[in-house]
């Protein structure tokens, strides 16, 4: 018998104009931890998903415990011990923890679940691994740290022996994946094998025993983790040297644009007495960029709705440019200087149906500019759309004409920054505004955001990502449980100290 | 392989400008809903009468253009509601809404109208005009319960649509025995000559037919429609709450108020539908009986059928109007009239389901053509070109190159 448990042999897949996967070969010891290291595209997503039976390749063999296979589906691979936790999760959020794991598993008496034994399973293996859940919380009401652990579980639950982690630490804060990496240690010590898909160096030096590096669906190479340098490691990965060390100017900082005092959004389902946003207090100044750091959960997403009006606040005053805006609605708080790279594109920043240009005064439609007695200036909307294009470098099949749903998801990011900076703002809200882009366009992200900064706006950024944090912030602040709890100077701040904030172990006054 | 002209076209993608709404994808699956439906008919005609299926599945066919301009004028006669339920529907429709309760809408503007039409000799020569305004008015105020319910307390705008429908007739039915009931004949009473609408000259290119002015301004509201959604903010910012609610609020915009614009608009163009068919001058009465007038979901066939598009409604429209005309005709063939009605109704059932032949052409051509999507792109993820949005994305990415 082979002495891997995962062969897969020149494997090659092909999408409708990519090579997703070309010739690729990867093998897997019995008990090793295994990265798979490659850039957003590089197809390691999609090789995994052949491994799990949700594509079929074109070519190439899969061989696991030595004998070909045919993975036909996640039914398949998992009779074959083969389990994965994807990068996005799938469970059904209006079932409860409990009955996510077991399902299509279940144990089954007379045509009645039997719950129970389950129960106790998922309990001790909970229990066992440190994976701390709620068997009956809902998986709708739990964070998404949460329902990782629940993914998890449902491979240990199945028993497998081959884990798939499809980037399992994006969401966690670096104690929770400490906690990870030892977790997965132990498993692989109790004879699991274990792929792990990342694009953290530091996460695969700790504990991948190989790595695969691939980049644009090509196999790079196998490198011995512990022989090889980040460096080494990383250049392979981009296949070149990618130097993400924003140049920022020293500025001095300006006045007050955005004043937030005890603000307080409640949870508005019935039984929920935490406060979503609980008491934040800070404030923004022109020329500096603040960076909202915190585990995600703690409240972002509905501080930076109530900052922007889409959510009422319960209590609390914000201040734009020394104007209470509390009770002012979207637009109002829009034109008078806040613009907001939403968090979720596809829901809040774009409407996908429409085509660029329509997407591109999506802020200013109803400015004289564009309308004129109700009727909308097509040929300036076009002129405008045109510039900004130019501009901002979006690209897409067809200029302004092409529908935003057929965009990349980077183009379509650039065009929302591009909407939302290219108007007379006082302060840009940006939340997690690289978040599933590729390292071309975080670069450029990057750039934009920091020349407002450089042209005396101030920046909020609320991002989930520590080093994005680093890179970008000239003042940190942690959000925990919908609290300010850190002001910090990045400068003199550790990330190993910035964790312990937002883990919520430590914490320090705000003032104003 | 090289793909046929006329395929490279079709793929292109929907181009909301006038011109180009007839060369796409949606022309050639409503076309051949339209196909299907009539083969179901056929099929249906030998069974039931083998000897005369030919017969009178030509009637069908032909017989509304080989009639001549009398029977053309009824075409246009038969179409003009339709024309206006299918507006409204599909207005509802483009602006994320399934209004429903046209039927419901097309009762209380025609009952509107025919109260006009009775007592109000003392308009003048505007009574039809006034009889038209106020029956919109009535279109759009009773669509306007389902559109605030839906805005402000959530409720599904079908469920709400649906049951004012009932109400609406129901409400109607009482309400015309109590104000304008010619008992012998169990209607609503005639209206004024003066009520009807002017024939506007239609009468001399189709003698003999019941066509009227209302085909003209019916005309004139799919015109209206077409600038609305198209050319002005409103239509903006309608149609963006529809295709995103979530969006639009982002966007500053009402989304709330937008909602119920929206279905009161096509509530009113339902409302003028009732009042075209009652101020006709054909004689045509409302007949109290407890059915839900059909008018109303034949509009829902036509915004179908025509995607949407007023264009495509207008089109929509006259091809029922069609059919309807060509139904007639077949009793000439031994057909009783149910299997008639039977016929029609299988056309404009299959008709309805033109979006199923839209998607099954989609996939047909997407696996021809798969190496490029609609705009040109590699389609690496089907899901960006389907309509469901691709699942939010955790955040990962960052393709750091060394560390600090």
């Amino acid at each position: 018998m082979s002495e891997y448990i995962i062969e897969m042999l020149n494997i090659t897949k092909e999408f409708p104009g990519i090579k997703a996967n070309d010739d690729i070969t990867l093998q897997v010891k019995k008990g090793e931890i295994h990265a798979l290291l490659g850039e957003n595209g590089a197809g390691k997503s999609t090789l995994m998903s052949i491994l799990f039976g949700l594509y079929q390749p074109d070519s190439g063999i899969i061989r696991i415990r030595g004998q070909e296979v045919h993975v036909t589906g996640p039914r398949v691979a998992n009779d074959l011990g083969i389990g994965m936790t994807h990068q996005h999760f799938k469970l059904v959020h209006n079932f409860t923890v409990l009955q996510s794991i077991i399902l299509g598993v279940e144990t089954v008496k007379a045509g009645f679940l039997k719950m129970d034994e389950a129960r106790e399973k998922i309990v001790a293996l909970s229990e066992k691994y440190g994976l701390k859940v709620d068997p009956d919380a809902m998986i709708e009401d739990i964070t998404v740290g949460m329902q990782q652990r629940v993914e998890i579980l449902k491979m240990l639950y199945r028993d497998n022996d081959i884990l798939i982690f499809d980037e399992p630490t994006a969401v966690l804060t670096p104690h929770e994946i400490d906690d990870l990496m030892d977790i997965m240690k132990n498993l692989a010590a109790e004879g699991k094998s274990i792929l792990f898909i990342t694009h953290k160096l530091n996460e695969i030096k700790e504990v991948a025993d190989r790595c695969s590096v691939l980049r644009r669906g090509k196999l790079i190479g196998v490198i011995d983790v512990d022989a090889t340098d980040k460096e080494t490691m990383s250049e392979m990965m981009v296949g070149r040297k990618v130097n993400f060390d924003v140049i920022k100017e020293d500025r001095k900082v300006g006045d007050e644009v955005l004043r937030v005092e005890s603000l307080t959004v409640k949870n508005p389902l019935a039984g929920h007495n935490k406060n979503l946003v609980n008491g934040a207090t800070f404030n923004v100044r022109r020329g500096e960029i603040a960076c909202i750091a915190g585990v995600d959960g703690n409240g972002q997403s509905q501080l930076v709705y109530a900052l922007t009006g889409l959510m009422k606040q319960d209590s609390g005053k914000i201040t734009l440019l020394g104007e209470d805006v509390s009770k002012k609605t979207v637009r109002y708080r829009s034109i008078h200087g806040i613009g907001h790279i939403p968090e979720d594109r596809h829901r809040y920043g774009l409407i996908l149906d429409y085509n660029l240009e329509e997407n591109l005064v999506l802020q200013t439609y109803f400015t004289p500019r564009f309308q004129k007695h109700g009727f909308l200036k097509k040929a300036d909307i076009s002129e405008y759309a045109d510039k900004l294009i130019k501009k901002f470098d979006i690209r897409s099949g067809q200029g302004g004409k092409t529908i935003a749903r057929s965009m990349s998801g980077g183009n379509q990011q650039k065009a929302i920054v591009a909407r939302e900076i290219d108007r007379d703002i006082d302060l840009l809200i940006a939340v997690q505004p690289t978040r599933g882009l590729d390292v071309g366009a975080i670069e450029s992200i990057y750039k934009f955001l920091v020349a407002q900064r450089d042209e005396n706006k101030a920046v909020l950024i609320i991002s989930l990502d520590l080093d994005e944090v680093f890179h970008l912030a000239d003042r940190i602040l942690v959000i925990y449980e919908g609290e300010i709890v850190g002001n910090l100077d990045p400068d003199k701040t550790t990330a190993k100290e910035l964790g312990l904030y937002m883990a919520g172990s430590k914490r320090g006054e705000v003032t104003l | 392989m090289k793909k046929p002209v006329f395929l490279e076209k079709l793929l292109k993608p929907k181009d909301r400008t006038f011109g180009t709404v007839l060369l796409n994808l949606n022309l050639l699956s409503a076309l051949m809903a339209i196909v299907v439906g009539m083969l179901f008919g056929l099929i249906i005609m030998l069974i039931s009468n083998p000897s005369q299926a030919l017969g009178g599945f030509g009637a069908i066919i032909i017989s509304p253009i080989t009639g001549g301009p009398r029977v053309i004028g009824q075409v246009l006669y038969f179409a003009t509601p339709l024309i206006l339920t299918g507006l409204g529907v599909g207005f509802a429709f483009k602006t994320g809404l399934f209004n429903i309760g046209a039927s419901g809408q097309f009762t209380m503007g025609g009952y509107a109208a025919i109260m006009i039409g009775v007592y109000g000799g003392n308009l003048g020569g505007f009574q039809w005009v006034i009889g038209i305004l106020v029956a919109t008015v009535a279109g759009a105020a009773w669509a306007s319960i389902p559109g605030l319910l839906k805005a402000y307390a959530n409720v599904h705008e079908v469920i709400s649509s649906i049951m004012m429908n009932y109400i609406g007739m129901y409400l109607v039915n009482y309400l015309i025995r109590k104000t304008c009931y010619n008992s012998l004949k169990n209607e609503s009473l005639a209206v004024m000559p003066s009520a009807n609408i002017p024939k506007m000259g239609l009468n001399h290119i189709f003698p003999g037919s019941f066509v009227n002015g209302g085909f003209i301004i019916a005309l004139i509201a799919v015109a209206v429609v077409y600038i609305i959604l198209q050319k002005t903010t409103f239509g903006y910012e309608l149609k963006a709450v529809g295709y995103n609610k979530d969006a639009a609020k982002y966007a500053g915009i009402n989304e709330k108020k937008s909602i119920v614009y929206s279905m009161m608009i096509s509530g009113a163009l339902c409302g003028l539908g009732g009042a075209l068919i009652y101020l006709a001058g054909t004689g045509k009465q409302y007949t109290v009986v407890d059915i839900l007038a059909n008018e109303g979901f034949n509009g829902i066939v036509v915004a179908l059928l025509g995607l949407s598009h007023p264009i495509g409604v207008a089109l929509g429209a006259l091809f029922i109007g069609y059919i309807t005309v060509g139904g007639f005709n077949m009793q000439l063939y031994d057909f009783v009239p149910e299997i008639i009605n039977i016929i029609t109704a299988t056309i404009i059932y299959s008709a309805a389901c033109a979006l199923i032949f839209k998607g099954l052409f989609h996939k047909i051509f997407k696996k021809k053509s798969a190496a490029i999507d609609l705009n040109g792109h590699p389609i690496e993820n089907l899901r960006a070109v389907s309509d469901a949005p691709p699942p939010p994305e955790p955040q990962d990415q960052q393709k750091k190159g060394g560390e600090r």
